[in-house]
Formats: structure tokens, sequence, C-alpha cells
């Protein structure tokens, strides 16, 4: 009997598909429909969400590791003609479910503006110069412990048209995949005491003050290396799960 | 539950920077026997194709398998080339397109079965969240009518959104109404 066989047979012997549950993020994330956030108002869907039952499809998802990065995609300063302009920055942190359990091997994408607030994008027409030694695209994969650390430049403030006098703040893109499909998250790191936060519909989207917090950085000492570069600390915390089926059939 | 979520936030106009892959589209290699395609429209509450959103695709197998092991009947047998997991951004156009398998039928955890699907995300500029679909296929008629997820939605009309539309050449059509008239299922997963 193969080790399919035996998982086979297990599943077959309880009658039922024991599966992981993902605890649910309700009231974490923004409302689809911020209405002070222009774009959302011909895009945000009008009908309520149908509740999915977390089956097969939503328990599993892309497991992307080491195959899809190379060591250099982590160091957004590198792989130009020179160094990009700005502040270098070493941004570092943990991957965590909120059972606090690390997430390994996890890809990890981010993409941001350069220095004076630009991104290397034909739709963005910002009066500010574009960086030829930055791209601003950085991919890594956690390590076992689930930390990550890309080193790269402080990112601008940008004007945007969501309002007069709009700007964002500064802020990093994170994409995550996590374990399973209900874990995908995409999201925004911040920095710490940027004027801005009270001014910006999308950060404020998010209803609670507390989980809106979660997105700033923490400046970090221990991570700022001497002569080179500040360290800002950020752990991106992902949906737990309530039970696994091998804890469950083990009783 | 011990610590606090982070929040999502949207992906913003400039998504083209970080998420895209030159094979983000192929969940399996390009031409390789018994693929199929399926392309669509991710369009706004205007009708208008929204030229900067990103549709990712997440699926089984053939044989209604995953290779992964959180699924409790073990891993996938022949996973090959087969990833599961397709990105494809929209084109000025509003067009997307993914190149895989068609996926298996899958047990439930209550008992019973669900029909071949294939779960999507869509990111945009404007969503502050991903929204979540699912792609079901026009010709498993029974399989369909048995699937508990189509069952929990009661309109008509509404289910069909969640239906492909097979095209000539044996590809199928899945457009994404975010909004408005004949607005896609989207789930809270």
């Amino acid at each position: 009997m193969t080790v399919d066989d035996q998982r086979d047979a297990r599943v077959a012997r309880h009658g039922e598909l024991v599966l992981p549950k993902y605890e649910s993020a309700a009231g974490v994330h923004p409302p689809l429909d911020t209405q002070a956030y222009q774009s959302s108002r011909l895009r945000a869907p009008g009908r309520p969400l149908v509740p999915l039952p977390q089956g097969l499809t939503e328990i599993t998802g892309p497991l992307l590791g080491p195959e899809r990065v190379t060591a250099a995609d982590a160091d957004l300063t590198a792989g130009h003609a020179g160094e990009p302009l700005g502040e270098r920055i070493i941004v570092s942190g943990r991957v965590l479910d909120s059972d606090g359990r690390p997430v390994p091997d996890t890809l990890i994408e981010i993409w941001q503006a350069n220095a004076s607030g630009r991104y290397l994008h034909h739709v963005d027409d910002h009066p500010a110069p574009l960086d030829p030694n930055f791209t601003g695209a950085g991919r890594c994969v956690t390590d076992s412990l689930g930390r990550y650390q890309f080193v790269t430049i402080k990112p601008g403030a940008y004007p945007w048209r969501n309002h007069y006098n709009a700007w964002r703040p500064a802020h990093i893109h994170f994409s995550l995949f996590g374990r399973a499909f209900t874990q995908r998250l995409v999201t925004q790191m911040y920095f710490p005491a940027d004027p801005l936060f009270s001014l910006d519909p999308i950060f404020n989207s998010i209803p609670d003050p507390e989980a809106r917090s979660r997105l700033i950085a923490r400046f970090d000492i221990d991570l700022t290396q001497p002569d080179w570069a500040l360290g800002y600390n950020w752990d991106i915390v992902l949906r737990g799960r309530t039970a696994t089926v091998f804890e469950t059939e083990g009783i | 539950m011990s610590q606090g979520l982070t929040p999502s936030q949207t992906v913003g106009p400039f998504l083209a920077i970080g998420l895209p892959w030159p094979d983000g589209p192929f969940v399996v290699p390009p031409d390789t026997p018994g693929s199929i395609v399926i392309e669509g429209k991710v369009l706004d509450g205007a009708g208008q194709p929204l030229p900067d959103a990103l549709v990712e695709t997440w699926q089984a197998d053939p044989d209604g398998r995953f290779d992964h092991p959180d699924d409790p009947r073990g891993p996938a047998v022949a996973a090959g080339n087969f990833r599961g997991f397709g990105r494809s951004a929209t084109d000025p156009d509003g067009n997307y397109r993914i190149v895989t398998f068609r996926p298996g039928p899958l047990p439930c955890p209550g008992g019973g079965t669900e029909a071949p699907h294939i779960d999507v995300s869509v990111f945009a500029r404007g969503l502050l969240d991903r929204v979540v679909t699912r792609i079901y296929f026009p010709d498993e008629a029974d399989a369909n009518a048995a699937d508990p997820v189509l069952a929990s939605i009661g309109d008509q009309g509404r289910k069909a959104t969640l239906i492909a539309t097979q095209e000539a050449g044996g590809q199928f059509r899945f457009d994404i109404r975010l909004q408005g008239e004949g607005e896609t299922v989207f789930f809270d997963v």
C-alpha cells in the first residue's frame, strides 16, 4: 500500500473529507465600495458577496518558491549601470499566520515608485524624474522561519487625481501567496509618521485604526547598517488555520 | 487567533511593474496536447474594459487533484508541467487569456461533489481587495446541477455569470463584469 493509498483509505474510513479551515478576515480589509476612493465607483461590485465554503480549491494554492526568483531579485538597487538616487533602505520582517506560525518558502513580490515619487510606467505622468538606475520591482522567497529581506530605496510621495491636491503617502506594494488560495494578499507597506496618512482615502479605507496601523513599518536601529542603509521592520500576518486534517485525524 | 491580520490595499494602476510574468498565462506550456484556452474581458460598471487589471486562476488537475500537502487525499499523481496557477494581466482592450487543462470534479468536505471549476482572483486599481469568482464549464450540465456552490445561488441569471461559454475552435470565454447589469457573482471566501 502506497502512502497515497493509505491517505485515501483514511479519508474513506472517516466517510468524509476533513479539511483545514481558514479564519474569517471579516472587518479587517477595506470595504470594496469606499466612495472616497474615486476609482472604486465604477469598479467595486454592487451586489453582496456570496459566501463560498472552503473546499479543496480554497485550502490549497500555488506553492511558488525558489524557481521563480534569483538572489539578485531581492536587491532593487542592483542590476543597473549605477546606483539609484535616494535613501537606501533595508526592509525586513516575517510572514506569519494569525496563530503566530511562520509561513516559510512563500513568494513575495514588491513594486514601488522611485525616490522622486515616479513609477516606471507609461501611465504615470507625474513631472518628476525617472531614474535610469531604478526599475522598482523585487521578489524573494521567505526562509524556513518565514523571514524576508529586501534592499531598496525609500519611495517618494506622489500626487494623484483622486481629489484636489491629493498625494499618496510613500509606500511599497507587497504581493503574497501564503500556502492557500484563502491566504492570497496584496497590500501596501507605509513608513512611520507620514504626514499624509490622515488625508489618504486608500490608507483610511481600512475601517479599524488598529488594523490600519499594521501597515506601517517600524524603524529598526538594529536592522540599520552603519554608514550604509536605514532598516525598517514589517511583519505580514495572513489568515490562520483553525484546524488541520492531521490533528483531527490523529484523535 | 493571536496576531491581527494584515489588511488588503489596492494593487493600484502600476501593477504591471511587479506582477506580470512572461509565462504567467501558461498553467501548462503552450501547445500542450489537451490544453484549453480561456479568455475574456474584465469590464467596469459602465461596460468599459479595464486595461490595468490582473486575473489569477487556481484549479485542480484533470484528475481533480492538487500538488499540495494540505490535500488529505495525497499529492497529485502526474502533475508534470501543470502549475495549477495562472496569471494574466489585461491588455489595453481589457482582455486576459489563460492556457490550461480542464480541471476534474472534487469531493466536498460535507459529502457530494463539486463540478469542475477554476477559482479566479481579480486585482485592479479601484479594487481595495481582490474579488473572487469561479469559472464553470458549459458542457458539464449534470455536474453543474449537482454543484453545491452553484446551488447556493438561486437566481438563474446570476448563476449563468459563473459559466463560461464555448467558442469556435474549442476556446472558452469568461467575461468578468465588476458592476452593474450582468454583474458577475463574487464570493466571500
